[in-house]
C-alpha cells in the first residue's frame, strides 16, 4: 500500500510541477466548456430567409408577415429575381429563399390548382437544411389551413382529431442543457485518456521505465499507482465542469450526484485501462497521441454526442455496445436532465462494468507481456 | 541544397519507419468518411414510442395501428397509468408517449372533435420536435381518412430545391471538414511534435552545431509533412468521390492551390507551437485539446456558424480552418473560383505571414 502511495505521490508531483500542464488540465477545459457549448447548436433562431415576390399581393404579404412573426427567421430584403436570390445564397447572405410566382393570388382565387411555390435552400449543411425546411413547411401548413378553412367553411371536415403536444424535461428546447453534459463528457474523456496513454510511453521513451522495472515494485502496484492519480484528477475535473455547468448554464442536476460519480468512476477505469493499453502498443508519444486520437474520434462520433443515436443505422448501434462513450453520454444526460435513478441506468451500469473488467484485464495482460 | 536533400531523406526515413503513424494517418480519414457518410443522417426512423390508449375502442385502435405500421414509429410499450410515463422516460426506452383520451370514438362522433396528447422526451430537442411533427402529420392523415372525403386537392404546394447538395448527403458537407481536420492534425500536431522531440532528447543541439543552417533544419523538417499532407488530401478527395460521389464543381487547380496554402499555414502553426513549448506532451496536449475541439466545433464543420451567438461568431472568425472549409465548400460544391473566394484566400495568406513572423521571433530568442 505504501509503495502505491509513493508512486502516486511521484505522479502528482510530476503533473503539478509542470507549469504548462496545469492550465492545460484545468483552464483550457473550462474555457472550452464556456465557449463550445454555445457553438454546438442546431437550435435555429436566425435562419436568414428572403423572398422573391413576383406577385405583390395580399397573399405574399401575409406569407411574409407570418414568417416574420416566428422566432426562427430573419427576413432579409426582397430579392428582385430568382437569379439575384441564387447569387445571395451563393455568397452566404441568405440560407433560404421563397419564390412566389406571378398572379399567384389570382389563380388561387380562381381555384386554378395546384399552384407551386418554390423554396430554395442552401443544402451544403444537410442537417441545417432539413431543419430550416421543416420550419418553412410549418408556415406553409398554417397558411394552407387558414386558406382552406376560410374558403370552405361549410365543408369543414366533420371529425377532427386535435393533437396536443407537450415536451418534458426541456420544454423550451434549450440546446445548451443538451450539450453541456455532452461537451463535459468529451473534455473529461480526452484529457484522462491522453494523460494515461502518454504517461507510460513517456517513461518508456525517456528510459525511466527500465529503472522502475528493476525496483521491487510489483506490477499491480505500479499500474494502480500510475492510474489512480489520473482517476482522481478526472473525477475532480468532472466536479469542476459540473459546477460550471450549474453556475453558468443552469443545467438541471435532476438526479443523484453520488450515482453520477459512481458511474463516472467505473467509466474512468475503462478509459484509463484503454489508455494504458494504447501505451503498451506504441513506442513513443507521437504514436500514442495519434492512436488515441483515432480511437477517441471514432468513439466520440458514434456516441450520439453530436448527432442523435436514433437516426443511426442498426450496425452502428451494435458497434456502440463496446463504445464506453455511448453509455457515458446517455447516462450523463439521463441522470442530469431526467433524474434517472440507479434502477433506470442499471443495464448501462452492468455493461460499463463488464467493459471495465475487460479493458482492465486486456491492459494488464498486455502490459506484463511487453515489459515483464 | 545537398544538405537539405540529405536532411529531408533522414526525416522521411523517420516517418516511414513508423508504420503505425502512417496507418493511422490514412485510416482516420477513411473511417471518418465512412462513419459520417453512412452513420449520420437526419431521417428519424422507428422512433420508440409508448401508447396509452385510455378508451381502447374501434377508432383509437385503428389510429394506433396506423402509427404502429408506419416506418416512423415502433411501439415499445403499452401504458396504463400516468406514473409509467416518467419511469419509461427515465429508463430511456421510449422517446414519446401517445395518449388517446377516454371515449375517443364517442367524442369524435358526438362532438366531432377528440383529443390526442403527445408527450415527448425533449432532452434531445430536435428529435423531440421531429417526432411530434411526424405524429401530428400521421394523426391528421388518419382524420382525413375517417372523414371518408376525397382528399381535397391542396391549393398550393412547396416545391423545394436543395441547392448544391440536392440529395442532402451528409458526406458532401463533411468531406471538406474532414480534410481541414486531417490537415490540421498532420501539419500542426506532427510538425510541432517532431521539432520538440529533438529538443527534448537533446538532439536539437547536435543538429544546431552541424553546418546546417537553422532555416534548413526547419524547412527539412517541414517538407516531408508537406508531401505527406498532399498525398493525404488527394486520398480523401478520391475516397469522397468514389464512395459518396462528392463533386468538385470548381476547378481542381484552385482546389489544390487553396489546400497547399492551408497546409503551409498549418505547418507554420505547428512550428510556432513547437518553438513555444518545452516537451512533446505539452505540444500534443495543445494541438489536440486546444486545437482539435475548436476545429471541429467553431469552424462550421458540423454546426453552422450562423446558428451561433454573435460573440461566438467573432471567435469563429479567428479560427484558420473556418476559412479553409468555406473555400473548400465553395470550390467543391458551389463551383466558386478565386474571384468569389478571394477573402478566404487573403485571410489564410495573412495568417500564414503572422505565424511565420511570430515563429521567427520566438525561434531566435530560444535557440540562438
Amino acid at each position: 500500500m505504501r509503495v502505491i502511495l509513493f508512486i502516486m505521490q511521484k505522479e502528482f508531483i510530476q503533473v503539478f510541477r509542470n507549469r504548462m500542464m496545469l492550465p492545460i488540465l484545468f483552464v483550457i477545459p473550462i474555457i472550452q466548456l464556456l465557449i463550445l457549448v454555445n457553438a454546438a447548436t442546431y437550435e435555429m433562431k436566425n435562419i436568414r430567409i428572403a423572398f422573391v415576390d413576383y406577385d405583390h399581393s395580399t397573399f405574399s404579404q401575409r406569407f411574409i408577415t407570418k414568417i416574420r412573426g416566428t422566432d426562427y427567421f430573419i427576413v432579409g430584403d426582397n430579392q428582385s429575381s430568382v437569379n439575384t436570390a441564387i447569387k445571395a445564397i451563393d455568397e452566404n447572405k441568405v440560407t433560404a429563399v421563397v419564390v412566389i410566382p406571378k398572379d399567384f393570388e389570382k389563380k388561387l382565387k380562381s381555384n386554378a390548382y395546384p399552384l407551386k411555390i418554390q423554396v430554395l435552400i442552401n443544402a451544403i449543411n444537410s442537417v441545417n437544411a432539413t431543419i430550416s425546411y421543416s420550419y418553412v413547411q410549418q408556415i406553409f401548413l398554417s397558411l394552407k389551413n387558414e386558406d382552406v378553412f376560410a374558403k370552405q367553411t361549410g365543408n369543414m371536415p366533420v371529425q377532427t382529431i386535435n393533437t396536443i403536444p407537450r415536451y418534458w424535461y426541456n420544454a423550451d428546447f434549450n440546446y445548451k442543457k443538451y450539450m453541456v453534459p455532452g461537451v463535459l463528457v468529451m473534455l473529461v474523456t480526452l484529457i484522462s485518456f491522453l494523460l494515461a496513454a502518454l504517461n507510460i510511453v513517456r517513461e518508456k521513451e525517456v528510459g525511466t521505465i527500465e529503472q522502475l522495472n528493476v525496483t521491487p515494485i510489483k506490477k499491480y502496484q505500479f499500474i494502480i499507482g500510475k492510474l489512480l492519480p489520473f482517476w482522481i484528477l478526472a473525477l475532480f475535473e468532472l466536479a469542476l465542469g459540473l459546477t460550471i455547468g450549474k453556475l453558468v448554464y443552469d443545467i438541471p442536476l435532476a438526479g443523484s450526484l453520488p450515482l453520477l460519480f459512481a458511474f463516472s468512476g467505473v467509466y474512468m477505469i475503462v478509459l484509463l485501462s484503454m489508455g494504458l493499453f494504447v501505451s503498451t502498443l506504441v513506442d513513443n508519444q507521437q504514436q500514442a497521441t495519434l492512436v488515441s486520437f483515432f480511437f477517441l474520434m471514432v468513439f466520440i462520433l458514434l456516441s450520439g454526442l453530436f448527432t442523435s443515436l436514433e437516426s443511426m443505422p442498426p450496425w452502428i448501434q451494435y458497434i456502440n455496445k463496446i463504445n464506453p462513450l455511448a453509455y457515458y453520454v446517455s447516462v450523463m444526460r439521463m441522470i442530469l436532465l431526467k433524474g434517472s435513478g440507479f434502477i433506470d441506468i442499471l443495464p448501462h451500469f452492468i455493461s460499463i462494468s463488464i467493459l471495465a473488467m475487460a479493458a482492465m484485464t486486456l491492459a494488464v495482460f498486455r502490459y506484463r507481456k511487453t515489459s515483464g | 541544397m545537398k544538405e537539405l536533400n540529405a536532411f529531408i531523406k533522414k526525416e522521411f526515413i523517420h516517418i516511414f519507419r513508423d508504420w503505425r503513424t502512417l496507418l493511422v494517418l490514412f485510416a482516420i480519414p477513411a473511417i471518418q468518411l465512412i462513419v459520417f457518410g453512412y452513420a449520420i443522417s437526419n431521417d428519424l426512423k422507428y422512433i420508440s414510442v409508448g401508447v396509452w390508449d385510455k378508451s381502447n375502442d374501434e377508432m383509437s385502435r385503428k389510429m394506433i395501428a396506423k402509427l404502429a405500421f408506419s416506418d416512423f414509429f415502433k411501439v415499445n410499450a403499452v401504458l396504463s397509468n400516468e406514473s409509467e410515463i416518467e419511469s419509461l422516460f427515465k429508463k430511456g426506452t421510449i422517446k414519446e408517449v401517445i395518449i388517446v383520451e377516454d371515449k375517443f370514438s364517442k367524442k369524435l362522433i358526438r362532438d366531432g372533435i377528440a383529443n390526442v396528447q403527445v408527450i415527448a422526451d425533449a432532452t434531445e430537442p430536435n428529435t423531440a420536435n421531429m417526432a411530434v411533427n411526424y405524429t401530428t402529420a400521421m394523426i391528421n392523415a388518419f382524420a382525413q381518412e375517417i372523414n371518408k372525403q376525397p382528399l381535397k386537392p391542396s391549393p398550393f404546394t412547396a416545391e423545394v430545391k436543395m441547392l448544391y447538395n440536392p440529395t442532402l448527403q451528409a458526406s458532401w458537407m463533411f468531406v471538406p471538414g474532414i480534410i481541414a481536420l486531417i490537415l490540421t492534425l498532420i501539419s500542426v500536431m506532427l510538425t510541432s511534435v517532431s521539432i520538440v522531440r529533438e529538443k527534448e532528447f537533446g538532439s536539437m543541439e547536435l543538429l544546431l552545431v552541424t553546418p546546417l543552417k537553422p532555416i534548413t533544419i526547419i524547412v527539412g523538417k517541414v517538407i516531408p509533412y508537406f508531401i505527406l499532407s498532399v498525398f493525404n488530401i488527394s486520398f480523401i478527395f478520391l475516397l469522397g468521390h468514389l464512395l459518396f460521389h462528392v463533386p468538385v464543381a470548381g476547378s481542381i487547380v484552385t482546389l489544390y492551390f487553396i489546400s497547399l496554402l492551408y497546409i503551409i499555414l498549418a505547418l507554420t502553426i505547428g512550428i510556432f507551437i513547437s518553438v513555444s513549448v518545452s516537451n512533446q506532451q505539452i505540444a500534443m496536449m495543445i494541438s489536440l485539446v486546444a486545437l482539435m475541439l475548436p476545429t471541429i466545433l467553431l469552424s462550421g464543420f458540423i454546426f453552422p456558424i450562423e446558428n451561433m451567438p454573435k460573440w461566438l461568431q467573432v471567435f469563429s472568425a479567428i479560427m484558420p480552418p473556418r476559412y479553409f472549409i468555406e473555400a473548400l465548400r465553395g470550390i467543391m460544391l458551389k463551383g466558386n473560383g478565386i474571384v468569389e473566394l478571394w477573402k478566404d484566400f487573403a485571410v489564410i495568406a495573412g495568417m500564414m505571414v503572422v505565424f511565420i513572423v511570430l515563429s521567427i521571433k520566438k525561434y531566435k530568442s530560444r535557440l540562438m
